[in-house]
């Protein structure tokens, strides 16, 4: 594997930016501290900021993911994030301000009213996909079903993931041996077959 | 190949592996986010030992006693909670240590889970206690790890100060090996550890000179450094601010500060010397920036840099105008996503009935903070831990009898073991009418279901001795004390009505285990030819209810989400048409 950090590092000068969003509760920490071991994995400084606490109860949720040469802050600027993983499409649409031009958003496609919504004080948005397409690369994904299909629908997180390492140049086996460091032993076959068909699924590219 | 082991930790993992490192024997905290994992981190280092304390003062006392033995210590809180630990830790100041002896305060900049973004570098001046301020992962287990030796070296109680940007951010580490280090063992020195007045009045001159040899040693601090680079423009910065920095302005010249008390002065004239313009960029208060002008320097500071709320490379750029990247589209109103009870929450219950009994209830800090918002709406205060006790008792003398009829407080479980406890011994003593709610979920739910006295269990899972609040408010001297069934609406209410009518002090205790304790029972189905659209059930403000419209109803019928229901009942329990059925028998 060492042949494989040389090689990686020296490529990208700059620092990818990614932010991962979502409900507290979907499983995103899981899946930002997958990224993080393969970025680190392959040679990358990296790192990430998360939110625990209150947020988590249901709430909105974001974590920062950077990696580099050198990474000095945490936080992604306002419009500089390469990539927006969203595990829920509102939440797609509430952080999408991170994204960078030509920037690319993974969006699961799924729907989790909040409670704005649920009393009718609000509406859900109906043309989320609509807007950001104007504006950005979506690839919608139904991480839910795949993940349903696997028998776990807890497995989403790592079907998103998936999608995402399409995007980035970490080689499989990083990866896999970053779900191995990151994931419960009787979990790991179900984790490794979410994350495959998550990179495979052949929906828009 | 370098023979150095590198690893992805958090700021509060970090400081964990640096207590390890330093041959720490001692950790006790309570939680509080963001420093909650800094103790959940150390209990897997067996080799040191390690409670949940009751709260922030207690353990910070309890460390101290460890000190005195000679055992080196760390205590860990959230911001608000050294407020609590405040009283031991200026006389400690005072004393100094014996094994070393490390606090570590979290600050909340933003607010993301506290009710205040107070800076806590103005306790170190206050209490005369030297900071470190670790910038990221890296450098959070280097001074956790340092702080140790320079406290026995300078007698002196160490703060380590971070913040969520640093707890919560997670970066490479360099690990190295633990270093045993001899427990010293108890020797009497009342001169050092009873702080008469005659002893305090030398000790006071013992710590105006121990902070001279600490400003001197702040001079050739390793990690006080300066990294010149353009010279029309110096930034003096600190802790996560300075990595903002280094992005909005790469090629100036940077006096990066770590230890930032006592400050070195000559470092900081040297430095303001060599640049043509001065900045200071720090998150919070202008506390850098205050004392470089006190000493002469011209310096901009919070003129630019916002003093409330989180700094961040985008805030940074926009308060010195610098071009920023334009967002790809605006966005108008998006429903909020708050926090909420989770579906099943035990406590929801207690209030919904508050809520429909139109009750004042003073409130307190935990999940059931929660309460506050719509559709519950069932909180009038939120101060501090413990204060809703007290604020109710408070109540209840100025608003008299009639007022006190319609007045709750409502407490958890951790926080009464927490604060909660003086206060209501103070009601009961003073003749109150308190009517005191104690939520009972058996654990310390918000920040990630820490054990506390009442669930009977220790930090490391194993036994502890188990106390019950309705057994702690006997002690208190209560005569009124029900424990009940929260997932039981007509016994709840039941329970309110009757504490509300008695004359004196209340205490219920609604004990239900938290939804992450039990396994969910059978999720329940919405029958759509009974369902009328009433909305009853939507009053519950459970986030696995909503409205559906469907052809065959004009009226839109209730919903219940699969994946998030648990079975509690409380919704049946509301339907007056019996629509609500479970999707299967038990």
């Amino acid at each position: 594997m060492k042949k494989i950090k040389k090689q990686l590092a020296l490529e990208i000068d700059g620092v990818t930016s990614i932010i991962i969003c979502g409900v507290g509760g979907q499983g995103i920490l899981l899946s930002s501290d997958i990224l993080c071991t393969s970025a680190f994995l392959s040679g990358y400084d990296v790192k990430k900021s998360e939110i625990h606490g209150m947020a988590q109860r249901g709430g909105s949720v974001i974590t920062h993911v950077r990696f580099g040469k050198k990474v000095y802050s945490p936080l992604v600027e306002e419009g500089n994030a390469d990539f927006i993983l969203a595990f829920e499409k509102l939440e797609a649409l509430r952080y999408s301000y991170f994204l960078k031009e030509n920037g690319i958003v993974i969006v699961n496609d799924l729907q989790l009213p909040p409670m704005s919504v649920l009393t009718g004080a609000k509406e859900y948005p109906a043309d989320i996909i609509e807007i950001l397409s104007k504006f950005a690369t979506v690839d919608i994904i139904p991480a839910q079903e795949i993940a349903l299909k696997l028998g776990n629908v807890r497995v989403a997180n790592v079907v998103l993931l998936g999608r995402l390492a399409r995007h980035l140049k970490f080689p499989d086996e990083i990866w896999i041996d970053a779900i191995k460091e990151n994931v419960k032993a009787q979990y790991l076959d179900l984790n490794i077959k979410a994350f495959e068909q998550g990179k495979i699924f052949k929906g828009n590219p | 190949m370098d023979k150095i082991e590198r690893k992805i930790l958090s700021g509060n993992e970090a400081v964990a592996r640096g207590a390890w490192e330093a041959g720490c024997h001692f950790a006790a905290a309570y939680p509080g986010t963001p420093s909650t994992e800094i103790l959940e981190n150390i209990i897997k280092y067996q080799e040191i030992y390690v409670e949940w304390s009751v709260n922030e003062k207690v353990a910070l006392e309890v460390c101290a006693g460890a000190s005195f033995i000679g055992a080196r210590a760390i205590t860990a809180m959230k911001h608000v909670g050294l407020n609590v630990a405040a009283d031991p830790m200026f006389t400690l100041g005072y004393t100094g240590v014996t094994g070393g002896l490390v606090i570590v305060t979290c600050d909340d900049p933003g607010m993301w889970s506290s009710q205040n973004e107070q800076d806590n570098r103005h306790y170190g001046r206050h209490a005369k206690i030297p900071i470190l301020e670790p910038s990221d992962s890296n450098e959070a287990k280097i001074f956790a790890k340092m702080s140790f030796d320079l406290s026995e070296e300078f007698n002196s109680v160490f703060l380590l100060r971070l913040t969520t940007r640093i707890s919560h951010s997670s970066g490479v580490v360099e690990l190295g090996e633990r270093k045993e280090v001899q427990v010293k063992g108890y020797v009497k020195d009342i001169k050092k550890r009873l702080v008469l007045p005659a002893h305090a009045r030398i000790l006071h001159q013992v710590v105006e000179g121990r902070l001279k040899k600490l400003a001197e040693y702040a001079e050739s601090f390793p990690y006080n450094k300066i990294e010149w680079g353009d010279k029309n423009l110096g930034v003096i910065s600190s802790g996560i601010a300075y990595n903002y920095a280094k992005e909005v302005f790469p090629e100036v010249s940077f006096l990066k500060l770590s230890l930032t008390y006592p400050l070195p002065k000559n470092l900081i004239k040297k430095f303001a010397r060599s640049v043509k313009r001065l900045l200071v960029i720090e998150e919070g208060d202008p506390i850098l920036e205050q004392e470089i002008k006190a000493m002469g320097i011209k310096v901009t500071g919070k003129e630019k840099v916002p003093i409330c709320g989180e700094l961040d490379p985008t805030v940074l750029k926009k308060s010195f105008n610098k071009k920023i990247h334009k967002p790809i589209l605006e966005l108008k109103d998006i429903p909020e996503r708050p926090p909420v009870l989770c579906p099943g929450c035990p406590e929801r219950g207690v209030f919904y009935v508050i809520n429909k009994l139109k009750l004042v209830a003073t409130g307190d800090i935990g999940c059931y903070t929660l309460g506050a918002l719509p559709p519950l709406n069932a909180m009038d205060t939120c101060i501090c831990m413990g204060a809703s006790v007290t604020n109710a008792h408070g109540m209840d003398k100025a608003g008299g009898k009639d007022f006190s009829k319609k007045l709750v407080a409502v407490i958890g479980d951790s926080t009464f073991f927490h604060m909660g406890v003086p206060g209501l011994l103070n009601a009961v003593y003073n003749k109150g009418n308190l009517n005191l709610i104690i939520l009972d979920n058996l654990t310390t739910a918000m920040t990630g279901h820490q054990p506390h006295p009442g669930t009977g269990k220790l930090a490391r899972g194993e036994e502890g001795t188990r106390i019950l609040p309705e057994d702690i408010a006997r002690g208190c001297g209560v005569e009124f004390i029900r424990v009940v069934d929260p997932m039981d609406l007509k016994e709840t209410e039941q329970a309110i009505k009757d504490a509300l009518n008695f004359d004196g002090v209340t205490v219920i205790v609604f004990r239900s285990p938290c939804i992450f304790l039990k396994k969910p029972k059978p999720y329940l189905i919405v029958d759509i030819e009974k369902c009328n659209g009433c909305k009853l059930c939507l009053r519950l403000g459970c986030p696995a209810i909503s409205l559906r419209k469907i052809e065959s109803k004009e009226k839109p019928v209730a919903y219940i989400e699969p994946t998030l229901c648990n079975g509690c009942n409380l919704c049946t329990q509301l339907c007056q048409h019996n629509a609500i059925y479970p999707s299967k028998k038990e």
